[in-house]
């Protein structure tokens, strides 16, 4: 029971490891890492949704725009580069964010090896589903890059034709329970992770608190609804 | 009075009446220099020899409590590169019960320019304490206050401030200048707190040994001089020795001895009460203060009384039904048939007599019959004036935190009901006697904070006793310590020394005996049933009758303790109940020697009311000619009486009148 | 009132433990919940029984000694500290269930005893003000802004108690050492050792075994003295700002 009396700092440490060394060991660091890659992923699907919402305009429209997204950049950049760098960007950032968190989960459990008889739960529901959420959300997006990026499973698979794939996937019973289910997870997950990243950087402070948490409802929301309208469109026949 | 032993006995007229004790050797504190009183500290620490910055890591002192004197006694002595090994019956050095203390901590630092001065504070305190504290510690005290205020600023202590950055001060305890400074309600928290962190600095550099959950239970005393303590894990039971080259005691006060006081629960005075027994004079034992703001007790589970801060009667009115036995809800009692008794018996000061004044008057109207509450032990303090007065929201600015943890407790909302308060017992002036040094008549043993009979001689001031408590530990200690450490060299002590091994079977027998005995009585009975013939016979009133019944009860209690108490389990583990008993033990012992101390002093002096010696207003009345001393009592062995060594105490500086507040 | 109490019991660090019912008479509303487990208590050592082994100190929630976990809820359904909360909380009858912290941080000793010298050792790694004694400068000699000295009260009124690590699903310790970080940080005096302090008090706080934060904010819910969770990205603020000046 007695304290240790001496700690491995009787000084100063020899010579501390550098600073993205300290900063990845440290839980603090771990979550600065989630904290940006999830900000860099939540920057991207706000892009993606409203994207997205081009389907409302009918095919040209948003086949037009899928092609030009191949196009950006050009002619500093070759043909579809600059898509490329933002898929290698992202994909370090669905990486880095779910290595930190599987570890940092690990070490959560860890710390509370015994719970409570008396169980209640008292944390809001987006908060208790970050992890399984967060999983729920990895696996849709394999299936979603198969049927909408590659084409492996959709329906219609046809290259270049975003529009008539979109529609065929939601024309099907399974690709609407999908997605719904992947969207409703996003909302979740933005809900509570943009408020934990803000606090995460060091934003948050008593005065700011609330706007910090309803900034972060009103994009879950916004998020959810925006993905969601796709589906629905096609489902209610606005969309064909 | 240097050193000199009284030429003839100043005492020889007072008269011997008891038999209950022998009167010894006068006892003279020879540290303090003469001189004029301003330059004695200066002196002193000048005269000090000095040690080595190279050979202080050789010495090793032991500091057992961590509270504001030891906790920065601990931290200071590690700084200057002592080996300290440190110990506290809690989980952590943090939750030393000075953490509780509220209002303030005075310093002359006369910010305010309002006319303070370290000479005021000395004054005030030799006046405040009814002139029997010795003035040359209460000067140095005065001193040493401004010092303290810097060293916990630097620490980061969070004083309360003002929009301009500086410190801000009030007045506290009805002294006429702001100098009490403070952090909102929880100045003690944040005074310990910025020990303990000094200290955890020290802990985590290796300078000190921190043992939590270890709890002293006898002191070492090898060829008379202190070298040890041994000490009980309380997880896992072990008996150690720990030996060292001075042992300094910093376990605050004996007030549970009553069993309810507002001390922390396990606070006990086990450490000082073996320290006496091995032979350190224990020096007004009688003198106890009683805090008249506290939440009264609502029942017979009560197991400790809550403090709500004086303050409250600066707008508060004290009042209770004129008629004896009146039940019916205070708002029904018209305002002519309610006694503002102390702004009857007091109009110049009314609601704001100090402390024991307060107290007393208030145990008096209950005695009468006229109390309330459950069982007729209280009184109340009104608000309605003061929020008719005021506004509800100057009120709850004021005392909002205080009404919070009243209504808590109670369950009543004292914007609406009047508070209830009764007195209890707050603080211990007596404690071991200590020299100017701090030293006490063990060699190599010091005492520190309210663990010695200190500096506040019958009667303590409001925000006083955490500045003595750092004065001690962060100033004054290292400083006198050293000197001693200098002149007394040592061998080590091995530890199958037969001093050593005898205390250890002491107490490990005592244990065993506790454990074994299997009687039907539980520790925490006995504590009550002590603390109620404690508070009725030696609290804020006391007659020859009454004491003399208690000190006749008292022995036959502690019979039937070591004949019933029951502590079931082992002392193997953590066991509570095993430390509570131990606990009760020296209670047992201790309030015997209060009783006995209260009875021989015949006369009413701050915080000891004699009924014998009153005023004719039924003031308390000091008997100066017989009774100018500290009483300092030695173990003669378990139920034998004691002797009395007196100090004469001098006042060359402040002379003493006697108080009068009607 | 008549309580039956389901109660934690294990002998020591190795036993395993179980919880145990107590049903217990004579309760009244005005007991604070430590009160009935004192006549609890009395009643095990009038039979013979080891009584239930809890921490506690002052009793007026200021010490931080006392922590339970009751009905789930560190400190109980009142936000106060154990010591401070009353019987009249709970109905007649009412089962009560009483269970030490848990978090690997802070292994049991016996029955509701928990060891949280982890909160020492985070401390004593960065907790303090270098300031030895007799080195202080006029204490006015640096005046601090009132809503700084505000902050930094705000802060220090942490009692060490360990609700936050008994609440938090993950153990974690952040609100904890985040309350000592912003209150030196935010001091002048503290600004000496303000990058050292953040970056060894994190390390030590995660070397202990405590987990992560993970912003679920159940610490501040049952803090008995308020801090914040505002105050945790103050120290994440603080923690990053140390690691760019490296």
């Amino acid at each position: 029971m007695a304290l240790a009396t001496r700690t491995a700092r009787g000084g100063r440490p020899e010579r501390p490891p550098p600073t993205p060394v300290r900063l990845w060991r440290s839980t603090i660091g771990k979550k600065t890492v989630m904290a940006v890659s999830g900000a860099l992923m939540l920057l991207y699907l706000v892009f993606h949704m409203l994207g997205n919402l081009k389907v409302f305009f009918g095919p040209d429209d948003m086949n037009g725009y899928a092609h030009w997204l191949r196009t950006v950049g050009e002619p500093v950049l070759h043909h579809e580069w600059f898509l490329w760098l933002a898929r290698v960007g992202l994909l370090a950032a669905v990486v880095a964010h779910g290595v930190a968190a599987y570890q940092l989960s690990r070490r959560d459990i860890a710390a509370r090896p015994v719970g409570y008889r008396h169980r209640r739960a008292r944390t809001s529901y987006a908060t208790r589903t970050m992890r399984w959420g967060g999983v729920i959300l990895a696996l849709f997006v394999v299936w979603h890059l198969l049927d909408l990026t590659t084409g492996h499973v959709n329906p219609n698979g046809e290259a270049g034709r975003p529009y008539e794939n979109v529609v065929a996937t939601f024309s099907t019973w399974y690709g609407n329970a999908i997605y719904g289910v992947a969207m409703v997870a996003v909302g979740l997950h933005v809900r509570h992770g943009f408020f934990s990243a803000a606090q995460t950087l060091g934003a948050g402070s008593v005065g700011r608190d609330r706007a910090l948490r309803l900034t972060a409802d009103a994009l879950a929301l916004v998020l959810t609804l925006g993905f969601l309208a796709v589906p629905i469109g096609v489902t209610t026949g606005i969309v064909e | 009075m240097n050193g000199t032993p009284f030429a003839e006995d100043p005492f020889a007229r007072t008269p011997s009446a008891y038999t209950d004790y022998r009167v010894g050797e006068p006892v003279v504190d020879t540290k303090a220099p003469e001189g004029p009183i301003e330059e004695r500290w200066a002196r002193r620490r000048f005269e000090a020899r000095l040690v080595n910055p190279a050979n202080r890591r050789a010495h090793t002192v032991i500091v057992v409590g961590t509270g504001l004197a030891g906790g920065a006694a601990g931290a200071t002595l590690a700084e200057q590169g002592y080996r300290v090994l440190q110990f506290c019956y809690q989980d952590s050095p943090r939750r030393a019960h000075s953490i509780a203390a509220q209002g303030g901590i005075n310093a002359a630092k006369n910010y305010r320019n309002d006319g303070d001065s370290v000479r005021r504070l000395f004054y005030d305190t030799v006046k405040g304490g009814d002139f029997r504290a010795r003035e040359s510690n209460v000067h140095r005290l005065a001193e040493v206050s401004v010092e303290i205020i810097d060293q916990c600023v630097a620490q980061g202590v969070p004083f309360a401030r003002e929009y301009g950055g500086l410190l801000d001060t009030r007045s506290f305890g009805g002294v006429q200048v702001s100098r009490t400074f403070y952090a909102r309600g929880q100045t003690g928290q944040q005074l310990l707190l910025g020990a303990y962190q000094a200290l955890s600095r020290g802990i985590a550099a290796g300078s000190v040994e921190m043992h939590p959950r270890t709890e002293m239970l006898d002191l070492v005393v090898v060829e008379g001089r202190a070298r040890g303590i041994v000490a009980r894990d309380l997880v896992t039971g072990r008996i150690d020795t720990y030996l060292a080259d001075a042992v300094v005691l910093a376990t605050g006060g004996y007030g549970n001895v009553f069993h309810l006081s507002t001390n922390a629960k396990n606070s006990n005075a086990t450490a000082i009460w073996r320290a006496h027994r091995r032979g350190a004079l224990f020096a007004n034992p009688c003198f106890t203060q009683i805090h008249p703001t506290c939440v009264p007790r609502s029942g017979d589970h009560q197991s400790k009384l809550t403090l709500m801060s004086e303050s409250l009667r600066n707008d508060g009115r004290i009042w209770v039904p004129r008629e004896r036995g009146d039940t019916r809800a205070p708002a029904d009692i018209p305002e002519d048939e309610r006694d503002y008794y102390l702004e009857r018996m007091y109009p110049s000061f009314g609601n704001l007599v100090p402390r024991d004044i307060a107290s007393r008057a208030a145990k008096n109207v209950c005695d009468e019959g006229r109390g309330v509450g459950p069982g007729g032990q209280g009184v109340y303090l009104d608000f309605a004036d003061a929020l008719a007065r005021l506004g509800r929201e100057t009120v709850e600015a004021r005392y909002g935190n205080l009404f919070e943890m009243y209504q808590r407790i109670t369950d009543e909302d004292p914007y609406r009901v009047p508070m209830r308060i009764y007195p209890a017992i707050h603080y211990t002036m007596g404690g071991l006697w200590v020299d100017y040094d701090l030293a006490t008549t063990v060699p190599g043993l010091f005492a520190i904070g309210e663990a010695n009979f200190s500096d506040h001689g019958a009667n303590r001031l409001g925000a006083s006793a955490l500045m003595q408590g750092l004065a001690d530990g962060y100033f004054v200690l290292p400083a006198t310590l050293a000197d001693f450490l200098a002149r007394h060299p040592h061998d080590e002590v091995p530890r199958d020394h037969p001093a050593v091994t005898d205390a250890v079977s002491e107490v490990t027998d005592r244990l065993y005996l506790l454990l074994s005995n299997n009687g039907d009585r539980s520790p925490e009975s006995f504590h009550r049933e002590l603390g109620q013939l404690l508070w009725d016979a030696c609290g804020m009133s006391r007659s020859e009758t009454g004491l003399r019944k208690a000190l006749e009860r008292i022995p036959e209690l502690r019979a039937e303790f070591w004949r019933r108490v029951r502590v079931p389990g082992s002392g193997k583990s953590l066991n509570q109940s095993l430390e509570k008993a131990n606990r009760v033990a020296d209670y047992l012992e201790l309030a015997e020697l209060m009783c006995l101390d209260a009875l021989h002093r015949a006369e009413s002096c701050g915080g000891h009311f004699r009924e014998e010696s009153q005023t004719p207003e039924g003031e308390a009345a000091r008997r100066d000619e017989e009774f100018t001393y500290a009483a300092a009592w030695e173990f003669t062995g378990p139920g034998n009486a004691p002797v009395l060594h007196r100090e004469a105490l001098e006042f060359s500086h402040v002379h003493p009148t006697q108080r009068s507040y009607a | 009132m008549k309580i039956t109490l389901r109660i934690w019991r294990q002998s020591g660090p190795e036993d395993r433990g179980a919880m145990r019912t107590y049903e217990l008479d004579g309760v009244t509303p005005e007991m604070s919940f430590l009160e009935m487990l004192d006549t609890l208590n009395e009643e095990l050592i009038g039979n013979g029984e080891e009584p239930v082994a809890f921490d506690h100190d002052c009793r007026e929630g200021i010490c931080g000694a006392c922590g339970m976990v009751i009905n789930g809820e560190p400190h109980g359904p009142d936000r106060t500290t154990t010591c401070q909360l009353h019987m009249r909380h709970f109905d007649d009858g009412a089962t009560v269930d009483v269970e030490p912290w848990r978090a690997a941080a802070f292994p049991v000793v016996k029955d509701l005893v928990v060891d949280r010298s982890a909160f020492d050792r985070v401390i004593g790694s960065g907790g303090y003000i270098t300031a030895p004694t007799g080195s202080a400068p006029e204490a006015h000699a640096t005046p601090v802004a009132k809503a700084a000295a505000d902050t930094a009260f705000e802060n220090a009124e942490c009692i060490g108690c360990g609700a936050c690590v008994a609440a938090c699903p993950n153990g974690s310790a952040m609100l904890f050492t985040a309350a000592k970080v912003t209150h030196l940080n935010t001091l002048p005096q503290g600004a000496p050792e303000r990058e050292s302090r953040v970056l060894d008090m994190v390390e030590t706080m995660d070397a202990e075994g405590f987990g992560g934060c993970t912003n679920t904010g159940m610490c501040t819910s049952v803090c008995p003295k308020g801090i914040p969770l505002a105050s945790i990205s103050t120290m994440n603020r603080e923690y990053l700002r140390a690691l760019r000046k490296g």
